[in-house]
């Protein structure tokens, strides 16, 4: 295990855009870098995240099940019913093994996408229903830690963030009578801003103080926290009238998001149990703004600009400071879109301090999957929904705990912020390399480290 | 910086001297001080406050201390203005350009006294002694989480993941402290729970130049994820893996004795002694040898520290796996002095109130302890007034260490500079 620490990074990794890295990141070349509000890592940072290929995301996702599998098989009752006799009959293991695993992924596939135990399209799609319906929140925090990302920033403070939002949307749902459609766009530009206040402290004590964003945000998820807790059990504030539990009241019925089934229904099609809401196409509405965002305005350019080199964007006339408040504005407000989905979609009979169901966390991951790319998020918050909703699933049928969900999805994270360890597992080329370079000794030394 | 590098013998040490008079402190103590005013003018509240010096069990018996609350409000209140103008004179006069961090902790206690005294007016005594000893014990996790965050970050590691530590660190001990009916194995336990995840960390980051903020929070939900599935998969199906024997509180002859300081410092199980001594042996190591030397050089200029022959990344990784351990001897306390099962998610985040205490204690091990007993005070706080009954929401006691620590970082009150190189991966040229 020593040998991972000594200096064998810098030989084991010849080609890997070495004079780039040395122009960003001057280990050490002033002591005191750190004042200054732009990280330099943050180019590399946003340089690794958003490259590397399909191939790499599917492997990475490929070797997070097989741990998954691991796990499953490993505390599986029958397995180890069978292990204590292996060397008696092996094969009962393996046997014990596949059915541990294919039980629990073929639930897994039963609860997120196609219930082929039940008879009717309409009911067999439901899972997928389920799995857009556990994407959305997921989809519209992860744009807002992705567009941070973009502009070298790192948001950890989705869960305060959309806390916050979530309080505000509930806040305007409950309070104000308003005419349907308009209550619920109302109550989500409330969500929206909550989130891009509380986002927008982070940007501002970056911008004027040089505060480093990673802590202010950690630091303000739990402010938020405790905020709304107390807000939640103080009367006149968001706690229920006449409640004696800290719970928010309910929302107004035209507050809600408009459901799927209820659509369906209203235009004389059979009843149905789609919880997938209008939060959903909110979530795409969202995705779009995000690609023309980057892709087609100005402003997305000097986002784009910061990002990739903070000094260089200075040297061009472009205010940064500006920019990371401006950033962490639009963050907040996108991971506040998610909050409002929680309030306004999922739990509309009042929430608790626990809203933010681990959202603002899995967001990290989602925007990490997705390359921090409009859409890859929009791809990524539908995988986690589908392992979300697939989770419950197969707790339900198999048992297993719907945490296997969260080790899943950090260790798809983790090989994926790290693709030479993908490379070395399946024993892939590096990228750009060819026949002759591989044969190097750094390059074989690589193959046996893994 | 350019004529140090063509003159190498222009740049001695003593150039160093330099005076700076930040008025940063004085300016916050100003804050508190102003805030000790309103409480004894602007809201004050009348009556009595009584405090329990005492317990029942204690060798010598303290009777119940009851003072006037107006009056001792007004008075604490006088000194702590008293001593906001010294350091306002400390730092505008004397030769360090700063007052001593002892003023600092003084104005704390008298600040958390004042407070005290005001919040229990006439209700059923504050039972002091009680208050410290929760303190004390909420905050161990919290002192053993910074330590490990300052030597990871003394030597350019950033670990957000101290929540992790904490949190395999507590089921590690609650299984094999229950599988062996031994303490002292769950402890060893911890250590290796901590160093595992220390050395996840150090591949990632040293290996593979992978963002360590972001390797830090996914290891945290790993470890919550893996923690949490095992606790059901494991724990809740075989009850008897999760019941460890605790430690044994061990009196320490003669200094248990003392009043209030006896019950509240030296009445306790290993781990708490194995705190005092840490954060010692950690201050020691890091400002007094050779090895933190090579450390702290290591995190504030990799690339001198390589010139002159030090290997960068196996310092660092060193340095992260005694890290891992700490931490992980912070994440025994849970199971092994605290309670004695393991809960899911146990720490309760914890371990981002280990990270601010870093900040908070600039990144020096005894300041980050203070920090963390100040965190673990305040929480303990929350609760001691929950139960007595008092004015102020035990949210906003809650929400104390982060928002002190936003402040901190943000530059408002005292020097918040990190090690140079923190969080920068080093590749060498």
């Amino acid at each position: 295990m020593t040998d991972v620490g000594t200096g064998s990074a810098g030989g084991a990794e010849p080609i890997h855009s070495q004079s780039s890295k040395l122009d960003t990141i001057e280990p050490g070349q002033q002591p005191n870098a750190r004042r200054d509000p732009e990280a330099p890592f943050g180019n590399n940072l946003l340089r690794e995240i958003m490259s590397g290929g399909a191939v790499l995301t599917v492997l990475a996702i490929v070797l997070a099940l097989v741990v998954a599998a691991v796990l499953i098989a490993a505390t599986d009752s029958g397995v180890q019913a069978a292990a204590g006799y292996f060397f008696a009959r092996p094969s009962d293991l393996f046997v014990a093994v596949w059915n541990a695993v294919s039980g629990a992924y073929v639930s897994l596939f039963q609860g997120s996408i196609w219930n082929f135990q039940r008879t009717g399209f309409l009911v067999q799609i439901a899972p997928l229903m389920s799995t857009l319906t556990f994407a959305t929140p997921l989809i519209a925090a992860g744009l807002g830690v992705a567009l941070a990302f973009r502009v070298g920033m790192f948001n950890i403070g989705g869960r305060g963030q959309l806390i916050i939002g979530a309080a505000v949307a509930g806040w305007i749902a409950w309070s104000f009578p308003m005419p349907p459609v308009i209550a619920f766009l109302v109550a989500t530009i409330g969500g929206l801003v909550g989130g891009a206040l509380w986002g927008a402290i982070a940007g501002v004590l970056k911008a004027t103080t040089g505060a480093h964003e990673v802590i202010v945000t950690i630091m303000l998820n739990y402010v938020a926290f405790y905020l709304v807790a107390y807000g939640l059990r103080t009367q006149g504030l968001l706690q229920a009238h006449g409640s004696n539990s800290p719970v928010s009241p309910g929302d107004l019925p035209n507050a809600t998001y408009p459901k799927l089934s209820d659509l369906i229904t209203a235009l004389g099609g059979p009843a149905t149990s789609y919880t997938v809401n209008i939060g959903f196409l909110l979530s795409i509405v969202a995705t779009v703004a995000v690609w023309y965002l980057f892709s087609r305005s100005s402003t997305g350019f000097r986002f784009r600009a910061v990002g990739e080199n903070p000094r260089a964007a200075r040297t061009a006339g472009i205010n940064v400071k500006w920019v990371y408040t401006l950033a962490m504005i639009f963050s907040g407000a996108l991971v506040g879109l998610a909050g409002a989905d929680q309030v306004l979609g999922t739990t509309t009979t009042g929430f608790n301090s626990g809203v933010d169901a681990g959202i603002g966390f899995s967001a990290i991951t989602v925007a990490l999957l997705g390359r921090s790319r409009p859409w890859g998020v929009f791809f990524s918050g539908l995988l986690f929904g589908a392992l979300q909703a697939g989770g419950y699933t197969m707790q339900a049928l198999q048992q297993i705990p719907i945490d296997i969900v969260d080790v899943i999805q950090s260790v798809v994270v983790l090989f994926i912020a790290a693709p030479p360890l993908v490379r070395a597992v399946f024993r892939l080329p590096k990228p750009g390399s060819t026949r002759r370079v591989r044969r190097t000794p750094a390059a074989v030394a690589e193959g046996n480290v893994k | 910086m350019t004529t140090a590098t063509l003159t190498p013998s222009a740049a001695p040490i003593v150039h160093e001297k330099v005076i700076v008079r930040s008025l940063k402190v004085p300016i916050i103590l100003d804050v508190f001080a102003i805030a000790a005013l309103v409480f004894a003018f602007g809201i004050p509240r009348r009556g009595q406050s009584s405090f329990r010096l005492s317990t029942s069990t204690d060798f010598f018996q303290i009777p119940t201390v009851v003072l006037p609350t107006v009056a001792t409000v007004v008075t604490v209140a006088i000194l702590l203005v008293v001593v906001a103008i010294l350091t306002h004179l400390l730092v505008a006069f004397s030769s360090r350009g700063r007052s001593p961090l002892w003023l600092s902790a003084v104005f704390t206690v008298l600040f958390l006294f004042l407070f005290l005294t005001w919040a229990g007016a006439d209700l059923r005594g504050i039972p002091i002694p009680g208050l410290l000893v929760g303190g004390l014990a909420l905050a161990t996790p919290l002192v053993f989480g910074s330590l490990g965050g300052v030597l990871g970050e003394r030597a350019g590691v950033v670990n957000v993941a101290i929540d992790g530590q904490l949190l395999f660190g507590a089921f590690s001990a609650a299984l094999v402290g229950s599988a062996t009916h031994s303490p002292w194995a769950g402890l060893v336990a911890a250590i290796v729970a901590g160093v595992l995840v220390s050395w996840v960390l150090a591949v990632f980051a040293l290996r593979y130049w992978v963002d360590q903020v972001i390797v830090g929070v996914v290891l945290n939900v790993l470890v919550g994820g893996l923690t949490n599935f095992f606790y059901t998969k494991v724990f809740a199906q075989v009850p008897s893996l999760n019941h460890t024997t605790k430690f044994d509180t061990i009196d320490i002859p003669g200094l248990s004795q003392i009043p209030i300081i006896g019950p509240v410092f030296f009445q306790h199980t290993i781990i708490i002694y194995i705190m005092y001594i840490a954060v010692f042996v950690v201050w020691y190591a890091l400002f007094k040898t050779r090895w933190g030397l090579r450390v702290r050089s290591v995190g504030e200029h990799p690339q001198a520290a390589d010139t002159v022959g030090i290997n960068v990344n196996r310092t660092r990784f060193w340095t992260v796996t005694v890290a891992g351990a700490v931490a992980g001897i912070g994440g025994a306390f849970y199971t092994l002095d605290s309670v004695s099962k393991f809960d899911k998610d146990i720490t309760q985040g914890a371990g981002f109130i280990a990270l601010a205490a870093v900040i908070f204690g600039q990144w020096h091990p005894i300041k980050a302890a203070l920090a963390g007993l100040l965190f673990g005070f305040a929480e303990n706080l929350q609760s001691t007034l929950g139960i007595i009954g008092s004015p102020v929401p035990s949210e906003f006691l809650l929400m104390l260490p982060y928002v002190v620590t936003i402040v901190a970082v943000a530059g408002l009150v005292g020097q918040s500079r990190a090690p140079a190189a923190d969080g920068t991966p080093y590749i060498k040229s």
